[in-house]
């Protein structure tokens, strides 16, 4: 099995989930199934394709740099939890 | 009044123009729907008061002869479109108290043409589903029921189930959705109603809480192929708040239902023949393709090789964009904050208690395959693959103009089956994710029953930016079907 309630645990760190230690294992065989699954792309040949990340041929349009937006503080953090004037809060992150 | 629930969106749109109706009568009967219906659960929201000043607006500009494309029509929105001042939740614990501060540029649109706003509507959390069943609102009911089986709940499809099942139930005269691997086609299919996905940029994803950024795409759920048309024209168009959205001309799609579709090369691809395809969708699929030849079609036989590795491709491209898209649900800026001793910490409890089962399992999915060592292995190959995928439509464009194929692989199915196994739900969508992938549109069309009596769709995609070709097809298969039954649990 290549995805062991070890690496479950790993993946889940840098996904930022907490995660049970009883939901470890079970996960771990769900997220091994679909893997295992779409390992079967292996069987197509993609030897010199180019790998395909936008949906249509498209050219990305240039724009002046400018500011077009903003000034609006009380906006931005209308919807923060616990916000402080137009400021988010996070639990202390500097001793 | 509920005869006026059961005029279709153009009817109603004349009918307003001729003063027959107000639109206050027109959203005060659906409001009435709505509350008839409401064991649907379709809505998350409804914004009832919000809906009956905008009708009262939007009688003033008819009397002054001045009415826009959708003036006066009640329309429900996927609750995945930020709606300025309205709960917007993703149906997410994660979006708790959310009120966005702005509008998405298609939601706008509706509303600048006169559309009035019935609420919010139920969704898979995150549009991650095929089900309906993932929503922390808990699941939306499909408004069809079995022949002689009312005690059995059925699912409406999903992502945008909500959305489906309230066109269904006439608790909504339009709605909108978002499909990223059939959230429109699939719910459209099982709820016997018209639902399209457009071309990849025809219209614009801002301000849609994004799932996976390359796949989304937004479009309309409708009684009728004519309504589903007159909805797109007022959702297309260039934004330049997206970079995605296409800078092409939109057509008047509503004049493209010429009726004529005589010459049109109709390709069958013969890998969507699946094994365990029940008789029902190969007899209905059939029938489809001789209603197209008896309205003057060429049926053509087409490959599409790649088809069978669509799926597995999908679940890889789409989990690892997803991956991304919710990093930002941190507890910081919006919606739910689960306290913890570090911001770490805060970070993993908030997403831990916010996200629900399904959208844990696909973050995860797309944390793996993105992550050191698995990259190229998984998603380098998944996206070469989907090239590949795309490179087989445009091989079957050469010998035909559309493809007809069925919507979904069965009719709705229990609320509570399909549960155990992801795989086995995600294949729900085993028709329509190659079209995501593809970037290409498609619709599905309500053109039969299952042997339970339960809606069947059959499924057109066209060429990218064809919309019209594809719009003109589905008229003629919605006229030679001529689908005209309603559910047994609506309004």
């Amino acid at each position: 099995m290549a995805l062991d309630p070890k690496t479950v645990a790993k993946v889940a760190h840098l996904a930022r989930i907490k995660v049970g230690e009883n939901r470890l294992a079970p996960l771990a065989q769900e997220l091994d199934a679909i893997v295992a699954w779409v390992e079967q792309l292996g069987e197509v040949d993609t030897d010199g394709v180019t790998p395909m990340s936008s949906a249509v041929e498209m050219a990305a349009q240039w724009r002046e740099d400018a500011v077009t937006d903003g000034g609006y503080p009380d906006k931005v953090v209308a919807n923060a939890p616990e916000p402080q004037g137009d400021f988010y809060t996070v639990p202390k992150v500097v001793e | 009044m509920t005869d006026l629930l059961d005029l279709t969106l153009s009817e109603a749109r004349d009918g307003l123009r001729a003063k027959d109706f107000s639109a206050v009568e027109l959203t005060d009967a659906y409001i009435g729907a709505m509350d008839r219906t409401r064991s649907l659960n379709a809505y998350i929201t409804e914004t009832t008061d919000k809906a009956r000043a905008m009708a009262s607006d939007s009688d003033a500009r008819l009397a002054k002869g001045e009415p826009g494309a959708l003036e006066g029509i009640p329309i429900g929105v996927k609750d995945l479109y930020c709606t300025e001042g309205v709960l917007t939740t993703a149906a997410s614990h994660i979006l708790d108290g959310f009120k966005p501060t702005y509008e998405s540029t298609v939601s706008g649109k509706l509303w600048s043409a006169g559309g009035v706003m019935l609420g919010k509507m139920n969704l898979d959390e995150f549009a991650m589903g095929s089900s309906n069943t993932t929503s922390f609102y808990g699941p939306a009911i499909n408004p069809w029921q079995e022949d002689g089986n009312p005690g059995k709940r059925l699912v409406p499809g999903g992502s945008s189930g909500g959305s489906a099942a309230a066109v269904a139930a006439r608790s909504a005269l339009a709605t909108v959705g978002t499909d990223t691997g059939g959230s429109i086609r699939q719910p459209a299919a099982l709820t016997g109603t018209v639902g399209i996905k457009p071309t990849y940029g025809r219209c614009s994803r801002w301000g849609i809480i994004a799932f996976a950024s390359s796949l989304d795409q937004a479009g309309p759920f409708t009684r009728t192929v004519r309504d589903a048309s007159i909805m797109l024209g007022v959702m297309a168009g260039h934004d330049p708040k997206d970079s995605t959205s296409a800078r092409v001309e939109v057509p008047n799609f509503e004049a493209a239902l010429t009726g004529d579709i005589r010459g049109l090369r109709v390709g069958v691809p013969k890998e969507y023949r699946i094994d365990g395809m029940p008789t029902e969708i190969e007899g209905l699929w059939m029938q489809g393709i001789a209603w197209m030849q008896e309205a003057g079609a060429e049926i053509v036989e087409v490959s599409l090789p790649h088809t069978r590795y669509a799926l597995p491709a999908y679940y890889i491209v789409a989990p690892a964009e997803a991956s991304s898209n919710l990093a930002r649900y941190d507890g910081v800026r919006y919606g739910l904050r689960v306290p913890g001793d570090s911001l770490d910490e805060m970070y993993a409890n908030t997403r831990g208690e916010g996200f629900g089962e399904e959208v844990q399992r696909r973050v995860l999915i797309g944390t793996y395959v993105l992550s050191a060592g698995y990259y190229d292995a998984y998603y380098l190959k998944a996206q070469k693959v989907r090239t590949r995928i795309a490179e087989d439509f445009r091989k079957a464009w050469d010998s035909c103009d559309v493809l007809l194929t069925p919507a979904t692989p069965s009719a709705a199915f229990g609320v509570d089956e399909r549960q155990e196994d992801p795989i086995q739900m995600y294949l729900n969508d085993v028709f329509t994710v190659p079209a995501n992938l593809a970037g290409i549109p498609g619709i599905s069309v309500p053109a039969g029953f299952d042997a339970n009596g339960l809606p069947l769709g059959l499924q057109i995609l066209g060429r990218a930016f064809d919309e019209e070709t594809l719009l003109r097809a589905a008229d003629v298969l919605e006229r030679a079907a001529s689908f005209d039954a309603a559910p047994a649990l609506r309004a």
